[in-house]
């Protein structure tokens, strides 16, 4: 069993002072590098998504040489770019009561209560200057006829906050990223490395100092020296094999850094967000979102009669023929306050609730209806159409139903890891040099995030947040001269990824690596997934074990490990999801509450919803690794609420 | 209800760009008609590696339409026969039972071949770091709603940035033009007045480009249009010629 040292509290350097005031007294008072000296440091920023490709952008205007890195072929496809719904920002433009202080309580309360005051405070007080950035970048933000922005609503908020470009948010925040880093690349002040994977970090003097990477071309394993190291890799949602991440999303970046040292913290806290297309059969390689914001006007509804459900699940009745008074609208049922925009968790456990007691509906009883007949009668079909017709065509294309005459079928899958990389105030991971940012990071989301929060996060991080806090760090670093890559610890580092690729390719067993990943995903599923017991969490970490056992010694990978070869890319991230998986299962069964995301069956109030034990649980876990055959050892960051009052989330 | 078809996969199979490519004939049974395309491949890799064989290269990611990464010329067209979808959601329900499909990389002097079906784009990132953006830094921007912009403009310009630089544009046309991609990028910053300061600069520059990395001319055959997964209107490119030439006539 893991080992408690309760003396060893872990210190976030937050800054003194009032809550509103701390970053700004931060900014006044934290060292900066001149624009001379700025030249001469090196960083690199592994990742080219929201929060990897503003900071790579920012930090090369600023004047530092920035090297950065991705898996795919160009920086514009990180899977940033698939977020549909928006992004938040206390702009208040619609004079509905919104403020900085309301966008922080928000998300603080939104995250169960176990997200740090002090940065998610820092979030809601940038998050204005993120729309100000975009806009001038060229975004084309929905606007109203009078010219200026629109705004819609999303979950967890009663006030229209939400900054949106039709429902490809996500792909035009990208692109302004992707074009202002493009310009640093022009002026030379970033250079990009693409399909290059980081493989290993490493560390001078118990400094972060470089990187090793593999060139997913020619497959030769690369050295890259730095002044700090950026990640910015995201989540590691596909530990669970089928998730709303892109294929190649991994968690391999965060496993690299904890295994040299760098805390992970929150493990177990994984999204499941509640609209996303059911699953059809076993070849599915992912799982479709359907933007959150699809709930500001569609309706959830399953069948008030098991027979009727029934009915429908063996294909005798369709949804449309149900009756109005035999729908049970089950979330404005029971949250008349917040209604179809409770937030996340809870949307998704209401729809396993009414799927596990027999109301589930589609051919699996795995599925609820999101109807949008009531908004299509009251707005007309093309304003319907206008809000959201790429979404309705993206689910017609893949169901071939068309949701304009019958309701789409919906059901829950992982889509977003608030877990991650610990990280102080400045962003900073427990090993000096080490940053991270986005969704990598566990910093502001607490146990459960809000729609529209991630592009949020990761641009505040990216362009307004580590810009500033690196400088603090790098202050001191102006007289480290460049760092050769024929040092013995870049050699070494190089030499254990080498040893690695050829303890895989010779194993030349029987399992693909899919169907090892495959395996994984089932078991994170049942019993790591949305209701997690004592007795699933212990049964989840023996079969990891046994899974990770087979697959070290009975993988096959064909071709070479000199070489393009996709299915050792696999390999090498599935090998990382089963030691993610390991910790997700391990956080979780220590952590006996549940908040947020992370609902234990063990712990819910009399109505079912999730109850959190303050008095025990009101840390971050934040787990240290002690080599391959040893137990990591948990340390916490307390949680100090001083400025807002813990309570009972009510959505109700 | 699940409805499964046998196919046979005609495939370009080729090591490297230097190396001779040709098509390899794989059959396939029992896919589900409700399987994406690309999940259909995924059955061809699991059972070449099962056999011990290398499975076929491409390239893919987000899987939703959206990050571009995908890519292909399925039976002539790229992205495939359906309508206005990227390869990843092109769905197996397009397809009879007993059809054979050929599989075909990207074939463009733009975009040369890395393996198989994988084919070098780095050439769409070059044109746009030549100009492809408005040239603000971080911060000491004025307020979002400072400078009002019609919907009608505003939507617009969304249209023209839906583009998802997947390259469907190049392979589609018969003189490997990049002219819809570039056109769509200058459009939507043209038109809107964050980026009209330095709209003339930005068309010289990309164009300029465009022309240096081998990419051919437009003679206006549309097929580019016709094949775009996003719908990505040819106007684009005769917005493209009005700032071009405006941009020339003033130097």
């Amino acid at each position: 069993m893991a080992t408690t040292n309760e003396t060893t509290t872990i210190n976030a350097r937050i800054p003194e002072g009032p809550l509103a005031e701390k970053w700004s007294n931060y900014k006044a008072h934290q060292k900066l590098v001149n624009p001379a000296n700025k030249r001469r440091l090196d960083i690199i920023v592994v990742g080219t998504g929201l929060a990897g490709a503003s900071a790579a952008a920012s930090l090369g205007e600023l004047g530092f040489n920035v090297l950065n890195f991705c898996i795919q072929d160009s920086p514009r496809r990180a899977h940033s770019i698939a977020a549909q719904g928006g992004i938040n920002a206390a702009k208040n433009y619609q004079n509905d009561g919104d403020s900085v202080y309301r966008l922080f309580y928000d998300t603080i309360k939104g995250g169960d209560y176990r997200a740090r005051e002090a940065n998610v405070y820092r979030l809601a007080e940038v998050s204005n200057n993120i729309i100000d950035q975009c806009v001038a970048q060229g975004v084309p933000f929905a606007r109203e006829y009078g010219g200026l922005l629109d705004n819609r609503s999303f979950g967890g908020a009663q006030v229209s906050r939400t900054f949106y470009a039709k429902g490809q948010t996500g792909q035009q925040l990208l692109l302004g990223a992707y074009s202002a880093l493009s310009r640093q690349v022009h002026k030379g002040s970033v250079k990009l490395y693409t399909r290059h994977e980081m493989l290993d970090l490493v560390i001078i003097d118990g400094k972060a100092r470089g990187i090793i990477a593999r060139n997913l071309v020619t497959g030769k394993i690369e050295r890259f020296s730095a002044h700090a190291v950026v990640i910015g890799t995201g989540g590691y949602g596909n530990t669970f094999f089928l998730s709303t991440n892109a294929m190649a999303s991994n968690g391999s970046a965060a496993i690299q850094a904890y295994k040299k040292g760098a805390y992970f913290a929150n493990p177990a806290y994984a999204q499941i967000h509640p609209t996303c297309i059911p699953v059809h059969g076993e070849n599915q390689s992912k799982l479709t979102l359907m933007s959150e914001s699809l709930r500001n006007d569609g309706r959830i509804w399953t069948p008030k009669k098991k027979e009727d459900a029934e009915a429908i699940r063996t294909g005798k009745l369709k949804p449309t023929q149900i009756a109005e008074e035999d729908r049970d609208y089950y979330l404005e049922r029971r949250y008349p306050a917040f209604g179809n925009l409770v937030p996340r968790d809870v949307a998704s456990r209401a729809a396993k609730e009414r799927c596990d007691a027999g109301y589930g509906v589609g051919a699996t009883g795995l599925a609820v209806y999101l109807d949008f007949s009531d908004a299509i009668n009251r707005l007309g079909r093309n304003t319907v159409e206008a809000r959201y017709g790429n979404l309705f065509q993206m689910y017609e294309k893949i169901v071939d139903e068309n949701p304009y005459e019958t309701p789409m079928m919906i059901y829950p899958a992982i889509h977003y890891t608030m877990g991650g990389i610990w990280v102080d105030y400045e962003l900073q991971t427990s090993i000096p040099g080490l940053f991270c940012i986005g969704e990598a990071n566990f910093s502001d989301h607490g146990a459960n995030r809000l729609g529209a929060s991630a592009l949020m996060q990761g641009l505040a991080d990216g362009y307004f947040v580590l810009p500033y806090t690196i400088q603090n760090y790098l202050a001191d670093e102006i007289r480290t001269p460049r760092f050769s890559t024929d040092l013995p610890e870049f050699i070494e580092a190089e030499k254990a990824v080498v040893n690695r690729i050829n303890r895989l390719m010779k194993i030349q067993g029987k399992r693909t690596v899919d169907s090892l990943h495959k395996e994984l995903g089932l078991i994170m599923w049942d019993f790591v997934g949305m209701g997690r017991t004592k007795e699933k969490l212990e049964k989840a970490l023996a079969e990891i074990r046994r899974v990770k056992k087979e697959f070290w010694t009975d993988v096959f990978i064909p071709g070479a490990g000199n070489d393009l070869n996709s299915e050792l890319e696999k390999a090498l991230r599935v090998a990382d999801f089963l030691e993610i998986g390991e910790l997700m299962a391990r956080d979780a069964l220590l952590r006996e509450e549940s908040c947020g995301g992370h609902f234990r069956e063990e712990h819910q109030t009399e109505e079912g919803e999730a109850l959190r034990h303050d008095d025990t649980f009101s840390y971050v876990s934040c787990w240290k690794y002690h080599g391959e055959d040893q137990e990591p050892e948990l340390l916490k960051e307390n949680l100090n609420y001083e400025f807002i009052k813990v309570q009972q989330r009510n959505y109700k | 209800m699940e409805k499964t078809i046998n196919i046979q996969l005609r495939v370009w199979r080729q090591r490297g760009p230097k190396y001779k490519g040709l098509f390899e004939t794989y059959k396939l049974e029992g896919v589900s008609t409700d399987s994406s395309f690309l999940e259909m491949l995924d059955m061809l890799n699991e059972k070449l590696v099962k056999s011990g064989k290398e499975p076929v290269v491409f390239d893919h990611d987000c899987r939703e339409g959206i990050c571009g990464m995908c890519s292909l010329y399925i039976n002539g067209h790229p992205h495939g026969p359906d309508e206005d979808v990227t390869t990843c959601q092109l769905h197996m329900r397009k397809f009879n039972d007993g059809e054979t499909i050929t599989i075909e990389p990207w074939r463009s002097h733009g975009f040369p071949i890395i393996r198989d079906l994988m084919v070098d784009r780095t050439a769409f990132d070059k044109i746009i770091q030549a100009g492809g953006y408005v040239s603000v830094n971080t911060g000491g921007v004025p307020d979002a709603n400072a400078i009002p912009i019609s919907k009608v403009i505003a939507d617009e310009a969304m249209d023209s940035a839906s583009c998802i630089g997947c390259g469907a544009c190049v392979a589609a046309c018969k003189n490997g033009s990049a002219m819809l991609f570039v056109s769509a990028k200058v459009s939507q910053l043209a038109m809107l007045p964050q980026g009209k300061a330095e709209a003339a600069r930005r068309a010289k520059a990309m164009v300029a480009k465009m022309d240096e990395l081998g990419f051919g001319n437009c003679t206006n055959t549309g097929a580019c249009e016709a094949e775009c997964p996003k719908n990505i209107s040819i106007t684009n490119i005769a917005r493209l010629n009005r700032e071009f030439l405006s941009a020339k006539f003033k130097d």
